[in-house]
């Protein structure tokens, strides 16, 4: 065969190729798919031994467990529910708490010396101090000599204050009002950190100051409060000298049950005048 | 002492070691916090300079934090070989990166040198060390431990399995801990977080581990991380500790505020010696990261950098079981990003290799610093490469009680397979036992924590 002859047979095929409708990629007319995301936990282990226990730990652990495995990967589902948790705590860090819940607690609004997100995060002394207006503020109006102040922060969950205070503190307030246990007027600081409540004791003059503070979210939830107590705190007062109860939200140790809680320790510590490491070594 | 560095023409002065050792510093957010960190690039370039050409009595006659007042400074001191001390003492630190890094050089001979360098100049070393410098010196160094497992032996990689819940509802930990294990996660230890740090509460969750262990056969130890002192008082109530946990940092101010000092882990350590569980001679488990000094404000004046080398210092004093770096778990305010965090994962792999301690890595992140699942993965897979001995093991990589993102159990797993190694040999071999692996690989069974039932 000659050249000429091979050029025309290859394209006879192509051409027959061409029209041959098999070989056409398809292409669809209705291309509109609209795909609903759940998150609702399932099984996915292939083989399981035992379907029911697998069922049964999902159901006592938020833990992400019972998801099998392909190699020695995550499914699909699993990886991308996992990435999904990561983007709504991460938005959760950046939105601020709602003021008509605080109006509905009542809480005074005071703000800390960050005064955007950006220098929250990245200078905590701004976080632990309070702004001139606020200091003024507190000087002229807070409640003075009582036993116990408490203060609650956004910290890191705008998300836990809307969810979880509004349930936690007055379980609280009722718990330390049931043991005759005197309080000031609580306060919402806006962007602070835990050692704020060192210079509101010290304002205040209170003799144990406990912080309620939104805790940095997690995948499982962005819903949760930690309970930072002091007693008598001052300037030589360390991380050690702090109690610190964590996990208030729903799916953890519940608020109404936090509040109770939390006011049986304030009792005590208020009897032993002391908090933190020592406090705990008491007992 | 004062130094000066003329480049590109200009001056830069530095008052101490103290400020070279900042600012020849890779940047990172806690240094900038604490305004220690180089102003431009140039000035950190001047200080890598003088660091290169600083020799290591310039280090050693200059404590950057005074020895009569700070515990850290005091345990490094006293510590040092001095006839090791004297042969390298007349070293630049550059010197000491080619001895390093030459071929000449293998683990033996860095084991011998460490007993003559100080934390401060292993931090300065690391600070003229890129990220492949600092992995081919990690693999040139693997430590090993004994508590009732071995960890540390070339071609084995252990985990820790972390099975931990949120209000420590024991059957929640129990399923965890089954389907860490299913996965080959729990050789280095079983390791729960509590989150209710009462003395009987501990107690209860230790007895829970132990029991578990004692019944499946399994070759590790248990361990529940509160406070040392809680542990303590636990185990004298006759609590089965296998391991002792506790987080150090690198001065005394925040030693202090963690409510730890040399007298407690002393005792605690011959409470262990007399009371434990485990086979031992190796009882303790540290816990240590770039950054708690910045956020307990107790960093005096130090870059993170080496004051994660002095904890090491402090930590090698007890010859722990592991010492686990879990830089990344602060927030943005220490470690910005996930570039950050990486190259803090490499230097304090390497620094606390070249203290001959049994290393481990958490490459971990939080919700409200800029890194995500990608950075944590190259942290892990280069950490890895160069020989850390251990991670931790988390279900689906979430930790839902101290809200933060760690290796999971399926990280474990992969670690393991793309470079070939195994787990810890005795739990290699319960693993074939309970038809979990084959031929160092997950079979069919792995992942499924009913297998128990």
């Amino acid at each position: 065969m000659d050249i000429e002859q091979i050029v025309k047979e290859v394209m006879k095929e192509l051409e027959q190729n061409n029209t041959s409708t098999t070989q056409r990629p398809k292409t669809s007319t209705n291309a509109d798919k609209t795909f609903d995301y759940t998150s609702e936990k399932k099984v996915t282990v292939d083989a399981p031994k035992n379907k029911e226990t697998i069922e049964s730990a999902q159901e006592i652990t938020p833990a992400r467990i019972g998801i099998g495995r392909t190699g020695t990967r995550m499914k699909t589902k699993n990886y991308l529910d996992f990435r999904v948790d990561h983007a709504a705590a991460q938005d959760a860090v950046f939105k601020d708490v709602d003021d008509s819940v605080l109006e509905e607690m009542d809480l005074p609004i005071l703000k800390s010396r960050a005064a955007n997100m950006e220098e929250y995060l990245m200078n905590l002394d701004s976080g632990r101090k309070l702004d001139e207006a606020s200091a003024k503020w507190l000087k002229e109006n807070g409640t003075k000599g009582k036993q116990v102040q408490i203060i609650v922060s956004d910290g890191l969950s705008s998300t836990g204050v809307e969810h979880t205070i509004p349930d936690l503190l007055p379980a609280l307030r009722q718990g330390l009002e049931g043991k005759g246990i005197s309080m000031g007027k609580p306060v919402f600081i806006r962007k602070s950190r835990v050692w704020i409540q060192d210079e509101v004791a010290s304002i205040v003059d209170c003799d144990l100051v406990i912080s309620l503070i939104g805790e940095r979210p997690g995948l499982a939830t962005s819903r949760s409060i930690s309970a930072y107590l002091i007693y008598r705190p001052d300037e030589s007062s360390v991380e050690a000298d702090r109690t610190v109860f964590s996990n208030i939200h729903d799916g953890g140790v519940p608020p109404v049950e936090a509040g109770a809680y939390l006011a049986d320790v304030i009792e005590e510590m208020l009897e032993h005048r002391v908090s933190g490491v020592k406090f705990s070594q008491l007992k | 002492m004062k130094l000066s560095c003329r480049l590109r023409g200009e001056v830069y002065q530095f008052d101490s070691v103290k400020e070279v050792l900042a600012k020849a510093s890779e940047e990172k957010s806690g240094d900038k916090m604490s305004g220690i960190g180089a102003k431009s690039s140039l000035e950190r370039m001047a200080a890598k300079y003088v660091l290169s050409e600083l020799q290591l009595r310039d280090i050693y006659e200059n404590p950057i934090i005074p020895y009569e007042t700070d515990e850290v400074t005091k345990l490094i001191y006293d510590g040092l070989s001095e006839p090791i001390y004297n042969e390298i003492s007349n070293w630049t630190v550059g010197e000491l990166r080619e001895y390093i890094l030459s071929h000449k050089t293998n683990g033996t001979h860095l084991k011998r040198l460490s007993r003559g360098l100080t934390s401060e100049m292993i931090s300065g070393v690391a600070k003229l060390m890129s990220s492949i410098d600092l992995v081919l010196a990690s693999q040139k160094m693997k430590h090993q431990a004994h508590c009732n497992t071995t960890i540390g032996e070339p071609g084995r990689l252990a985990f820790r399995c972390q099975p931990n819940h949120p209000i420590d509802n024991p059957d929640g930990i129990l399923a965890s801990m089954k389907e860490g294990l299913s996965y080959g996660s729990g050789d280095a230890v079983i390791g729960i977080n509590p989150n209710n740090e009462a003395v009987e509460s501990v107690h209860k969750l230790l007895s829970m581990s132990h029991e578990f262990i004692e019944k499946w056969e399994i070759p590790t130890q248990n361990c529940v991380l509160a406070h040392i002192t809680t542990q303590m008082k636990a185990l004298q109530q006759g609590a089965p500790v296998a391991l002792m946990f506790q987080s150090l940092a690198g001065t005394k101010a925040a030693n202090d505020d963690f409510g730890v000092s040399k007298e407690i882990l002393d005792e605690a350590y011959e409470l262990m010696r007399v009371k434990g569980t485990s086979a031992g001679p190796n009882f303790f488990y540290f816990e240590t990261g770039q950054g708690s000094e910045v956020s307990l404000d107790a960093h005096l004046g130090v870059d993170m950098q080496t004051l994660e080398s002095r904890t090491y210092g402090y930590a090698r004093h007890w010859h722990p079981f592991m010492v686990n770096n879990v830089s990344g778990f602060i927030g943005p305010e220490t470690l910005y990003d996930g570039k950050q965090m990486i190259r803090c994962d490499l230097e304090d792999l390497f620094m606390g290799k070249l203290h001959n301690l049994p290393m481990g890595i958490a490459p971990t992140y939080t919700n409200h610093m800029n890194a995500d699942q990608n950075d944590q993965e190259i942290a892990g897979m280069l950490t890895t490469v160069a020989g850390a001995n251990f991670y931790m093991g988390v279900p689906g990589g979430d930790d839902v009680m101290l809200s933060y993102q760690d290796t999971s159990y399926h990280d474990d797993a992969s670690l393991r397979e793309m470079l070939g190694l195994r787990p810890l040999a005795e739990f290699e071999k319960w693993m074939e036992k309970m038809g979990l692996m084959e031929d160092g690989r997950l079979t069919d069974a792995a992942g499924d924590l009913s297998i128990f039932d």
